[in-house]
């Protein structure tokens, strides 16, 4: 067992045992190889089950929504973001908040690795930056670092913006060039273009509303999708309607998302759903120099109304 | 809301935002009237559209 997976169970173990919280939520491992679940411990025996490693690619905030009891929560950098976002929306007060960061070095991608490995994966070893895969073809020897997903790759807050105690030492942030470069991308293209992309891109979207579940933003009692007086979009597989309810869901995230790729890594068919959302992180950057989740004290930009705000598409 | 339409392929000129008051009949009428010509210069929409069977 490693360190991290240590060093976490045994401060779960303690807060539990202490009675300085209610539950922990943090990690467990999945059924299959490269896979793990959000587990809710409430006593201190649970805890030796939290496990960590490069596979907790879900984001626990989704978790703490509007609960009451005194939680321990173990988050990344953008869980910790998600934290700033749920405390900034009033769905759970700080104090009832103990953060334990966990500095991270990029969550790996299941799917590349399925792609690289080909065979059946039955275990994977990880070591520093070394996994090693056993597949039905034997084992192989990949670099964690090539295997990244991109929303980790382009990440530049890796370590919590908020927490009351450390699992591990902070690490070195990311300086990236360009985050945005798939987005501009599809920016230049023409009209027609972009349209194509968007319907090949979502065109094997079932509406399982995954990757909805999986958000930690998408907290509504009922959501758009499920209302039905009035049904604001229809509900089978029609491409206009599937193609509305990506629109809306991406911009109730504008200036809310973290891009911590929890729907992504929640989507069975494999969609790049965050295709979407990252025009409005963008934008957010760009119009109102925004990124979402870093402070406590300030809203969010399409929740605000400043004198400066960008105002040249209305005459 | 323009800016992601416009990223999904939806051509810019289809959306517009005005902030008229009710004392600006003038302007009313030229809003309304240069909508109107620039939608229908790009022509009938294909997409976002539900086609009912």
């Amino acid at each position: 067992m490693d360190q991290l997976t240590e060093k976490i169970r045994e401060l779960a173990s303690t807060l539990l045992k202490d009675g300085k919280v209610d539950m922990v939520i943090g990690f467990a491992d999945g059924t299959l190889p490269m896979t793990s679940r959000p587990f809710l411990a409430t006593e201190s025996d649970k805890a030796a089950q939290l496990v960590w490693n490069s596979f907790c690619s879900l984001n626990l905030t989704n978790y703490i929504t509007g609960r009451k009891e005194k939680i321990a929560l173990f988050a990344k950098g953008c869980d910790s973001r998600n934290v700033v976002n749920h405390i900034v929306e009033n769905k759970i007060s700080r104090d009832q908040l103990h953060i334990i960061g966990v500095p991270c070095q990029g969550m790996v991608d299941k799917k590349a690795i399925l792609k690289a490995v080909g065979g059946e994966i039955t275990g994977l070893c990880e070591e520093g930056d070394k996994l090693t895969v056993s597949s039905s073809h034997g084992d192989v020897e990949l670099n964690k670092n090539d295997y990244l997903r991109d929303n980790c790759a382009t990440c530049t807050h890796r370590n919590p913006v908020i927490y009351d105690e450390l699992a591990a030492p902070l690490v070195e942030e990311q300086t990236v060039e360009e985050p945005f470069a798939d987005v501009a991308a599809i920016e230049k293209m023409e009209p027609v273009d972009k349209a194509r992309y968007f319907d090949n891109l979502i065109k094997d979207c079932i509406r399982c509303y995954a990757c909805r579940n999986a958000c930690p933003l998408c907290y509504c009692p009922t959501c758009f999708v499920d209302e039905s007086g009035p049904q604001w979009v229809g509900k089978g597989q029609n491409p206009t309607d599937i193609q509305t309810f990506h629109f809306l869901r991406a911009f109730h995230c504008a200036g809310r998302c973290t891009d911590c790729g929890a729907c992504e890594a929640a989507c069975p068919m494999d969609i790049h759903v965050r295709a979407f959302t990252r025009k409005l992180n963008k934008d957010a950057l760009e119009l109102f120099g925004w990124e979402a989740g870093l402070d406590t004290e300030k809203r969010p930009p399409l929740d605000t109304f400043n004198p400066d705000d960008p105002d040249e598409f209305i005459r | 809301m323009a800016n992601l339409f416009e990223h999904m392929g939806l051509e810019k000129e289809r959306l517009h935002f005005s902030w008229i008051s009710s004392a600006e009949a003038g302007k009313f009428v030229d809003v309304a009237t240069d909508v109107a010509n620039t939608v229908e210069a790009l022509g009938p929409i294909d997409k976002f559209v539900k086609k009912v069977a």
